[in-house]
């Protein structure tokens, strides 16, 4: 049981997947404008990042592994966070269509989300078993949606406020974020899975 | 050699179709109908169908703004329905378009009933069908019906209707707002003055 929560705090706070590993910093700077679609995002990756990482880890330990055919494994991931993310698209599509016209671009491009490919090919190098598979995934999707939630409610903050010409808009961004990934290397050595 | 090339792209062969048909069947399941934005726009609309936001009526109207058209066009749906719009759409309420009407309190047309020769003009331009009568017979407003959009009143060549408003009652009644530069964060940021300190 301790393992599992170790493995929550590790993937969410430690070993942030945005702000400790950089993986996914395109949507972490790019939906971030607004705390509504930022929350949006975070539920919709949330979602992907949970299924595929179970996905991915049944079809390499039920299909791949036997067969021998381990080389196939990114392809094979691949194959299988597209078809995730697009089975998303179709059901936000279906119930929410002003976050599906939000969300815009974005929600397509999880597919291009490099923590959703990374948190697939870590749970491999990790060895994890299929419970620890399911709570990487959903920590690191935590994690994610997280920080993003901060980030986004940090810039409408920042959009009122009286910054310098020259670190307006983007720059302003990149500072802020980098602030926070120093913030959260703060955790390092909380715990060591 | 040969044996595990074919066995690797039978394998991504058989995923490729397995998932194709999954999705497949997603797509069947989770068939949207039309555009239900629309539909949703237009429930927010008033359904007065009265035409002064230039459209025909509410539903092309919704359309149009489902399309990125403004949202400022709708006199008898006023503030309200401009902030309720923004909400849905998540974009910033803009002020009432004068070029398209004035905000009013909520009306009805009443009809002058002796005063009514029976001419069916009223009848032909409503567009709720809140008007009963027959040619030469006397006229009347449903009152429960008529939205206020005025379109009676100008066919009419005796000029017998009115438009009468409605004494806001303990339903209709609603407290004046606050300020919206109530709360400090709401208010617009100080002016810059070129480079800042």
């Amino acid at each position: 049981m301790t393992e599992y929560l170790l493995i929550l705090v590790s993937t969410i706070l430690v070993n942030n997947f945005v702000l400790v590993q950089f993986l996914g910093l395109c949507p972490f700077m790019g939906v971030s404008g607004k705390l509504e679609t930022a929350m949006g995002m975070s539920l919709a990756t949330t979602f992907v990042l949970t299924l595929a990482s179970v996905c991915s880890y049944l079809a390499y330990t039920y299909l791949l592994e036997p067969l021998d055919l381990a080389f196939l494994k990114t392809i094979t991931f691949i194959l299988v966070i597209a078809v995730v993310v697009q089975f998303t698209e179709m059901v936000v599509r279906k119930t929410s269509p002003l976050l599906y016209r939000v969300l815009g671009i974005f929600l397509p491009l999880i597919t291009t989300n490099c923590a959703v490919l990374g948190v697939a090919l870590l749970n491999l190098n990790k060895n994890n078993n299929f419970v620890e598979s399911v709570l990487y995934g959903f920590g690191a999707a935590a994690g994610f949606s997280l920080v993003l939630v901060l980030f986004a409610a940090m810039r409408e903050r920042i959009a009122v406020a009286d910054v310098p010409v020259a670190f307006q808009g983007a720059a302003i961004g990149m500072v802020t974020a980098g602030l926070m990934s120093l913030a959260f290397m703060g955790f390092t050595g909380l715990v060591n899975v | 050699m040969w044996t595990s090339i074919l066995i690797a792209v039978a394998v991504l062969l058989a995923l490729a179709v397995i998932f194709g048909g999954l999705l497949g069947f997603a797509a069947e399941r989770f068939k949207v109908e039309g555009n239900p934005l629309i539909q949703q726009i237009d429930s927010l609309l008033p359904q007065t169908q009265c035409g002064q936001c230039g459209f025909p009526g509410c539903r092309p109207y919704a359309e149009s703004i489902a399309n990125g058209d403004a949202i400022n066009r709708c006199p008898p749906g006023g503030e309200t329905t401009i902030k309720a719009l923004a909400d849905l759409l998540d974009i910033e309420p803009l002020p009432l378009d004068a070029e398209h009407g004035v905000e009013q309190e909520k009306r009805v047309a009443v009809i002058r009933e002796d005063e009514c020769i029976g001419c069916t003009k009223c009848i032909q331009a409503c567009p709720v069908d809140a008007i009963l009568g027959a040619a030469k017979q006397m006229h009347t407003v449903i009152e429960s019906e008529c939205t206020g959009c005025d379109l009676c009143v100008d066919p009419c060549p005796v000029d017998c209707i009115d438009m009468v408003t409605l004494q806001p009652d303990i339903r209709a009644w609603t407290w004046t707002p606050p300020k919206p530069t109530i709360i400090a964060t709401d208010r617009t940021p100080p002016e810059r003055t070129g480079v800042s300190a």
